[in-house]
């Protein structure tokens, strides 16, 4: 088992290729890999709970690991009471944790 | 491998995309956790690091130089090399071909000139590689 580390950019009402992730990253976790999503700059933008067809359900649900960058959130006014279930705020120092880790393969998007 | 290290590349012109500041973000977080960091600069990345940058006034604002703090590129990098000085130890190196396209040779103190050989060796080398690509 590998673990994947996915780092979203990207806003996904503005970039079609958001399903990129959605994709990949559930096909990987269904092979049986551990998977996380970190949502950075307008990444951040699909992590507020009324923000309609967003990806992040999908990946919720499929058991991947959703985070998101405090310091991205800050900067778009997305607040903790507004976030959607199943993503846990994070930060900068969490990122560097999860890519120092072995057998980490990460994939910037 | 028993020291962690870590391995960025960079693609992103200065003053554009957040990639950039997200870059510095991480570079900074590993040195401050005791990580290595190896960056490649490669096409406009190499420009960050110019030494001849100079910060601006904001006519929209109203405000002098003093006043705008403008922040420049070639200051975030020369903050992470004096934070990457000796352990953990910061490497940068720009893509020389990518640096003379653009007449960047005059870099800020510390970094160096180097290749995609050179990008190879840094990944074999590290804990892992991050690459950020432009969009």
């Amino acid at each position: 088992m590998s673990r994947y580390l996915f780092i979203e950019s990207r806003d996904p009402f503005e970039s079609n290729d958001a399903n990129f992730i959605l994709e990949t990253a559930t096909a990987l976790k269904a092979r049986g890999h551990q998977v996380t999503v970190f949502l950075i700059q307008n990444g951040a933008l699909a992590a507020r709970r009324n923000a309609r067809h967003s990806h992040l359900p999908q990946l919720a649900a499929a058991g991947i690991e959703l985070l998101a960058d405090d310091f991205s959130l800050r900067e778009r006014g997305v607040t903790a009471a507004e976030m959607r279930d199943g993503i846990q705020e994070s930060n900068i120092e969490a990122l560097v944790d999860l890519l120092i880790q072995t057998k980490t393969k990460a994939i910037w998007h | 491998m028993s020291e962690r290290r870590l391995t960025i590349a960079i693609m992103d012109a200065p003053y554009e995309p957040a990639n950039s500041t997200t870059a510095f973000r991480i570079i900074a977080a590993a040195l401050k956790k005791g990580v290595h960091v190896n960056v490649f600069a490669y096409e406009g990345a190499v420009s960050l690091a110019i030494k001849d940058q100079a910060p601006h006034a904001n006519p929209v604002k109203g405000t002098n130089v003093e006043q705008e703090d403008h922040p420049t590129t070639k200051n975030f990098v020369n903050s992470l090399l004096e934070l990457g000085r000796e352990n953990p130890l910061l490497t940068w190196v720009n893509c020389g071909l990518c640096v003379d396209e653009r007449g960047a040779g005059n870099s800020v103190a510390g970094v160096k000139r180097g290749g995609p050989g050179d990008f190879l060796k840094m990944a074999l080398e590290s804990t892992n590689t991050l690459v950020i690509p432009t969009k």
